[in-house]
């Protein structure tokens, strides 16, 4: 397997972008990109997208997007894998490229969300969930991870604050970041406060809708090497991805998310690392709830320790692990596609050391890890500056 | 697309009117609904078994924000709810006051209307959970 690197970023605008259309947003963050690449070809694009089916009317994206790009001939995919589907995409490409298919891939994620109203919207996202099982009987998304914040709370005596506490931290990195959707500073109170959603969880501990698009640009190692321009090579060590029962119900335990410890496990493996080896990590924090989860998933804390850890400022900037740098989903916006692409997007940057006022010190080894619906898709990929 | 399409309704009937579920011939394991392959050992085998509808809740949640298939119930209780046989369901808890509802409480499964389609006329039925 041949190694791969990170050689060119790029991100859209990100919010509620009205006057951008899906293809505008994500050749916008193509072309950010493939000129941070220094590039003007690839032999391959894979694209992430949950349902722009249901968001936009939209599907078969690949083809749409290359041609988009003037790259028509240029094979392109879309994968999808809920709100896993950019993270997803990253995966595909690194497979394309380390198997030899493809020497430069252009990753990208796209959602576009608000052209449709909330109630569609609510009922496109609700499509990560079993029709059946769980939709059918009036089950929405905040409503699935408020359950499994409710069984969290009971089992390991976490608290309503500490929940809040995980949106505190990330609006408190979102507001260092300039490209953050929501860059105000919220309070514990704020969050408690806020509208509700599905109890215990209040507005203001679910991320928001986004529009938006990332892209990153892979290479084959040695190809990286030539076209660095003296930054940082920011090699792909590990990736690993996994699978769950997708109905919450269906699950043995409600408190833990086996398949993004084994998506987990995988990575580590592959990259011949620990968690005690990241120096930063950009996590699926969807909800409160779901940062605490995914930390004690990945094995960044013990078990039933995730609830504490934003509150003893522990995965705060400057402490000992710092966990959602760019604001995560919570400030810096949730286009679901597009998602697990500018996870690695932030981790580039830090790895770079260019990530301004946000920046993890010395970060060198950085993880990123993607979900959809309750957590039955997981991917990890795990991000070290090559030597 | 409606989920409440006639024939998409119509093939829930065995477990959403009877609770018909399907116990692995291989290992046991009851599976509701049933299903082709049973998803503890892969067995494709299983004799047709019924739930007895009591059980008690495991986890839950009060919804405030609902879709628009269920906006005008809000707030409702909606539940993980465990029957015998280590069976478990999703579904809404009726009956009760929405902040009386915690972990354990004793109820039962009773054959309600869940949802229907103003637009097709179609009205799709199901189980909520009362107190036992």
């Amino acid at each position: 397997m041949r190694d791969v690197a990170i050689v060119g970023i790029g991100l859209s605008r990100w919010g509620e972008v009205w006057d951008a259309s899906l293809r505008t947003l994500w050749t916008e963050a193509a072309l950010a990109a493939l000129d941070d690449a220094g590039l003007d070809r690839v032999d391959s694009i894979t694209v992430g997208s949950m349902t722009p089916g249901l968001f936009v009317g939209q599907e078969h994206l690949g083809a749409l997007l290359a041609d988009e790009l003037g790259m028509a001939g240029v094979p392109a995919t879309r994968v999808e894998s809920a709100c896993a589907s950019g993270g997803v995409a990253l995966k595909t490409g690194f497979a394309e490229v380390a198997a030899g298919l493809a020497d430069i891939v252009l990753v990208t994620g796209v959602e576009k969300m608000t052209d449709v109203s909330g109630d569609e919207c609510t009922a496109a996202l609700a499509a990560a969930a079993d029709a059946e099982l769980e939709v059918f009987y009036g089950a929405t998304f905040p409503g699935l991870y408020a359950m499994m914040a409710r069984a969290h709370m009971a089992r390991w005596g976490t608290t309503r604050e500490q929940l809040a506490m995980v949106a505190v931290k990330n609006h408190r990195h979102g507001a260092l970041n300039p490209h953050a959707q929501y860059r105000q500073e919220i309070t514990v109170k704020d969050v408690i406060e806020s509208a509700m959603v599905a109890e215990p969880l209040t507005i203001l501990d679910c991320s928001p809708i986004t529009d938006g698009a990332a892209a990153v640009v892979l290479a084959e190692l040695g190809v990286a090497r030539t076209i660095a321009k003296g930054r940082p090579i920011v090699r792909i060590a590990g990736v690993g991805q996994a699978t769950d029962r997708i109905a919450l119900q269906s699950r043995a335990d409600l408190t833990t998310l086996p398949a993004t410890t084994l998506a987990a496990q995988r990575a580590f493996k592959m990259a011949g690392k620990t968690p005690n080896d990241i120096h930063l990590a950009e996590v699926h924090d969807c909800f409160t709830i779901a940062e605490i989860l995914v930390i004690e998933a990945l094995g960044l804390c013990q078990p039933g320790q995730g609830g504490c850890q934003a509150s003893s400022g522990r995965t705060a900037l400057g402490g000992a692990i710092p966990v959602n740098p760019s604001g995560g989903l919570k400030s810096k916006g949730h286009p679901v596609g597009a998602t697990g692409v500018a996870q690695a997007v932030e981790i580039t940057t830090q790895l770079r050391g260019v990530a301004g006022k946000r920046q993890v010190a010395g970060a060198r080894i950085g993880l990123t890890q993607n979900m959809g619906g309750t957590g039955a898709s997981t991917v990890v990929h795990i991000l070290e500056v090559a030597s | 697309m409606s989920p409440l399409n006639p024939a998409r309704v119509a093939r829930e009937f065995p477990s959403r009117y009877r609770l018909e579920a399907a116990r692995c011939e291989g290992c046991g394991v009851v599976s509701f609904p049933p299903r082709v392959v049973c998803p503890a050992c892969r067995g494709r085998k299983f004799a047709t078994a019924s739930l007895e509808p009591e059980g008690k809740v495991l986890t839950w949640t009060v919804i405030h924000v609902g879709p628009s298939s269920h906006k005008h119930e809000v707030p409702y209780a909606l539940a993980v709810v465990e029957l015998a046989d280590g069976v478990r369901i999703t579904c809404q808890i009726a009956d009760l006051d929405p902040a009386q509802v915690a972990p354990g409480l004793p109820v039962r499964l009773e054959f309600r209307r869940i949802q229907e389609d103003g637009e097709a006329g179609v009205i799709a039925y199901g189980h909520k959970a009362v107190p036992a």
